[in-house]
């Protein structure tokens, strides 16, 4: 049975780990590199990679990043952030990133999606859709949630499945950073309206969150970076208390 | 050496880091070159048959890799790779395959629900090929595909994994042996998968 997904994800600024605290077991713990072995050995299943540097001629800190990570974690990672053309996701992939996220740049030239698909393979073409509750639904933000788009959520989520994308990265603004749960309503209203897997991201705080988010929003996969950077839980926890709830997860070999 | 066919489809880097942590001596090859300097041969790939069909016969890939393979050279394919050791498959317009073994390829059939089948599942062996010498049943694998392999000949199905029904996940022949998921991205078990070809081609199997 396909397990469902746990994935910490790492906001990285200027090639270095934002956020992070520090490991005792980690020489330099804001090394992307050291932390996504750490998540690799503790058993998480993939890893996110966002990277949230505003400058424009950051691509290649985040190739070498891709470069480092492929030469050293053998799990699927994802990188995100910025990417806008389909040069940087030739070279994101080239360096060994299984996916890239895309988001900004999806929102103002949807056809780099289908562009994208076509060329590399739906499989690795994430998009990430930043949602944010408004009367009667959901706005998608651009640009690290800044700028309303003024599209709908639920609507862009079902055309990016149709224009090739292979899967979703859906981040509830409202709760991102509130330890306060996924918005299980907004991930059971994109999970009912596509067919591509679905990962809940944004706001939680206990793996109680996680299971809502996988058992009553129906997600693939479940994101969250606070518990596991701060160690409030480590991704084994997570994945007993899962399997306890009997959701099928990935443990041990 | 293992030779990593590269063209154009997809992510080599992964595969070969894999090979290179586990000590292996690799190369990836960009044409055709002189099989006698190979002791196996690995055809990774993403991505959609028909362009995979064509950028191989562009590169003059088909007679040189069943040459090789029908010379006893172990053959690993992976993922897309597995697929195009086929007869030929539904995907698209359609398109024939390597033919090395036979059946179709088709799509993962509609109680699968989500399609593409990503993430980690679990592999049942069927036949206890030496590529999996000291992984368990059940040992979890990552997939990521939306077709999949239905070989004519049930004999050369080496592991199945369950999605929407069970599909082939791993197929082994002689020296030809196929994985539907990706060992470069399984972790230790996936690791060990490598290692066990690795030591097929040193030992010429």
């Amino acid at each position: 049975m396909l397990a469902k997904r746990i994935i910490p994800c790492l906001d990285v600024k200027d090639g270095r780990v934002v956020k992070g605290v520090n490991f005792l077991d980690l020489r330099d713990a804001g090394d992307p590199v050291e932390q996504a072995r750490f998540y690799e050995r503790e058993g998480a299943d993939e890893l996110v990679f966002l990277d949230i540097t505003a400058s424009s001629d950051n691509r290649k800190t985040i190739v070498e990043l891709a470069r480092r990570t492929a030469d050293e974690v053998f799990i699927p990672f994802t990188i995100g952030g910025g990417i806008g053309s389909l040069e940087d996701i030739r070279e994101i992939l080239k360096a060994g990133a299984d996916k890239v996220s895309l988001n900004t740049a999806a929102v103002l030239d949807p056809a780099l999606i289908g562009r994208a698909a076509d060329r590399f393979g739906s499989q690795c073409v994430v998009v990430a859709i930043d949602a944010c509750r408004k009367a009667g639904g959901w706005e998608v933000f651009t640009h690290g949630g800044r700028t309303p788009a003024g599209i709908d959520a639920v609507e862009w989520a079902r055309e990016v499945q149709k224009r090739g994308a292979g899967e979703i990265l859906l981040t509830s603004m409202d709760g991102d950073g509130t330890l306060a749960g996924y918005d299980l309503e907004l991930t059971r209203e994109i999970t009912r309206a596509v067919k591509i897997p679905v990962i809940a991201s944004g706001g939680v705080g206990s793996l109680e969150d996680l299971y809502r988010g996988i058992a009553e929003g129906g997600a693939q996969a479940v994101l969250a970076a606070s518990i596991f950077h701060f160690r409030t839980y480590s991704i084994r926890q997570a994945k007993l208390y899962l399997r306890e709830r009997g959701i099928p997860v990935r443990l041990g070999r | 050496m293992i030779g990593i066919v590269d063209y154009g489809m997809g992510n080599l880097r992964s595969v070969e880091k894999a090979l290179e942590h586990l000590g292996a001596r690799c190369s990836i090859l960009t044409e055709p070159g002189n099989p006698d300097e190979l002791a196996g041969v690995i055809l990774p790939g993403l991505g959609a048959f028909s362009r995979a069909m064509d950028n191989l016969r562009a590169g003059g890939w088909p007679e040189w890799i069943r040459g090789l393979a029908g010379g006893g050279k172990p053959l690993l394919g992976i993922c897309l790779g597995l697929q195009l050791l086929f007869s030929r498959s539904e995907e698209g317009a359609g398109d024939t395959g390597l033919d090395l073994l036979p059946g179709r390829v088709a799509r993962l059939p509609e109680r699968a629900k989500i399609i593409p089948h990503m993430g980690w599942n679990q592999i049942r062996f069927r036949e206890r090929s030496p590529l999996f010498e000291g992984v368990g049943d059940g040992s979890w694998v990552y997939f990521v595909h939306s077709y999949i392999a239905v070989p004519g000949d049930p004999a050369v199905i080496a592991a199945v994994t369950d999605y929407g029904g069970e599909f082939v996940s791993a197929v082994s022949r002689g020296n030809i042996h196929g994985l539907q998921f990706h060992p470069e991205k399984s972790q230790a078990t996936g690791l060990r998968i490598l290692e066990n070809f690795i030591r097929l081609a040193g030992s010429g199997a």
